[in-house]
């Protein structure tokens, strides 16, 4: 065989044998993480530390980019319902997308790159300086001690996070509207409640909740895994990042499709 | 008792540690010695099943290290305590935290206790003052005696001392040298003291090991090591340079 073919094809190769390394070590990771919750071995300091950390600290940037996204929202779609006079179906547009595609995408993006990245670079950083081999030596399993909290936290978090982004994003739509196209916030709101089904927000909402498992998974997993020093830790978190990406979108797809 | 059998680790295809066999009686402190790279806080990682050796076992009393599950794991690590090299203290923790960690997870004092016991190790290691600070706060030798306090503040009968004294002043280590004496002759505490400062450790280990580049080169009592005519040996017990190293 030629040598330039050769070389893809070992390029290839190389990549499908690290990706699938990869994925296998993301599939034991959640194994473990689920054998540990039977029986639950929780430490409550780190888990509320985690939770204030991936929550609490997420709050301000989570609201102001969803106020944002829905004021985009109702700019971009401004211009067609000012062509066609349908003012009532301004509230149904905004809140359709937001609810069902652009809150949860936007809130797991931002998420995934400050929670996931932070979260891969502790790990990282404690994986590089044996702080997770100390753990092991005082005889504290280290999924239960310090993955756990991360893994319960970013989900539940993540869900709520995107509740309070999917009701800041419809306030920031209705006050857009009032303000930069002068349609009535009631009007605005009236065609929510017209249009827009239970089942529009659970879907944002399963989304959330499957955004939050990924990101928990792969950035522990990258985080875990995290070996040579601070270059090792850019490179974990590096691969972190765009791992959640990938992730969220294939979900995106798949509970899209499914229509869950 | 602490019992190596013909333990050999690769690390990217290249030998880091060579079928290395030794024993640490009960009661005892074996000065583990040699060049940095050598292998020795790798050995000391399998000893405390932390990294799996690629053959050869290590065993902790009559308990075989390799093999045991996690849970029996665990149990054996009750009994061992650790410093590391860099310190490896928690960075979300204050020293105070970081030293009470593992009584925390032991559960059998109460926080009063704790605090008291936290409070005395702190004045032993002469940083009575630094247990609010947190890790990133403090300069390299102060980490390694928190690090130190943590290891020993559970009163484990089996300790590890991964070079307890770098970056110290002479006065602390030496401070820190009869720290580890008064734990092995009056709390009866079987240790490995990694060193480099052998002129420190010469008066509290009843034993030596030197290893280089992943090979035993020496192990034995004091007595045979002031004899031995290994010339890497010799360099590094009376402290002299040569071409020996390389």
């Amino acid at each position: 065989m030629a040598t330039a073919p050769r070389k893809m094809l070992r390029s290839v190769g190389d990549s499908f044998l690290s990706w699938s390394a990869e994925a296998g070590g993301m599939l034991i990771l959640t194994f473990r993480i689920l054998r540990s919750l039977f029986p639950p071995r929780l430490d409550g300091p780190e888990t509320w530390r985690n939770m204030y950390r991936v929550g609490v600290k997420s709050f301000p940037i989570v609201v102001v980019t969803a106020l944002l996204t829905g004021a985009i929202m109702v700019i971009q779609s401004g211009m067609y319902i000012e062509q066609y006079g349908a003012y009532g179906l301004l509230g149904w547009g905004a809140g359709y997308s937001v609810l069902r595609e652009v809150g949860p995408i936007m809130i797991g993006l931002m998420f995934s790159g400050r929670v996931g990245a932070n979260n891969t670079a502790e790990l990282g950083t404690m994986m590089v300086t044996d702080q997770i081999d100390a753990l092991r030596a005082l005889a504290i399993d280290p999924i239960a001690y310090l993955v756990m909290p991360r893994f319960l936290a970013m989900i539940l978090m993540m869900f709520l996070l995107t509740v309070v982004g999917d009701f800041a994003a419809l306030l920031g739509g209705a006050a857009t509207s009032e303000i930069l196209l002068g349609v009535d916030m009631n009007l605005f709101f009236w065609s929510i409640k017209e249009y827009i089904h239970l089942s529009d927000f659970t879907h944002g909402l399963t989304k959330a909740v499957a955004f939050g498992f990924a990101i928990a998974i792969v950035s522990c997993h990258f985080g875990m895994t995290t070996r040579g020093g601070a270059v090792g830790v850019g490179r974990a978190v590096n691969a972190s990042v765009v791992g959640s990406a990938i992730a969220i979108f294939v979900l995106d797809f798949f509970i899209t499709y499914l229509d869950l | 008792m602490i019992r190596v059998e013909n333990v050999t680790k690769h690390h990217f295809g290249r030998p880091v540690l060579q079928d290395i066999s030794l024993e640490v009686p009960e009661g005892t402190n074996l000065g583990l010695i040699g060049p940095g790279g050598a292998g020795k806080s790798l050995l000391l990682k399998i000893v405390t099943g932390l990294i799996e050796p690629d053959a050869g076992a290590t065993y902790v009393g009559d308990t075989r290290v390799q093999g045991l599950g996690a849970t029996e794991l665990a149990r054996l690590r009750f009994d061992i305590g650790m410093l590391f090299q860099n310190y490896a203290l928690f960075d979300f923790m204050n020293v105070a935290d970081n030293i009470a960690f593992p009584l925390r997870q032991e559960g059998k004092l109460s926080e009063e206790e704790i605090a008291d016991r936290v409070q005395a190790i702190l004045e032993q290691v002469d940083l009575p003052h630094i247990g609010h600070q947190f890790p990133n706060e403090l300069s390299g030798g102060m980490k390694k005696r928190v690090s130190f306090a943590r290891a020993v503040i559970p009163e484990p009968p089996i300790i590890f001392y991964d070079d307890p004294t770098a970056g110290l002043d002479p006065v602390t280590s030496s401070k820190i040298f009869r720290l580890l004496e008064a734990l092995r002759d009056e709390r009866g505490v079987t240790s490995v003291t990694i060193s480099h400062d052998i002129q420190g450790i010469k008066g509290i280990c009843d034993d030596f090991a030197l290893l280089d580049r992943g090979r035993l080169v020496f192990w034995g009592s004091v007595a045979e090591i002031e004899a031995c005519e290994i010339p890497l040996v010799r360099q590094f017990w009376q402290g002299f340079s040569d071409d020996v190293l390389g």
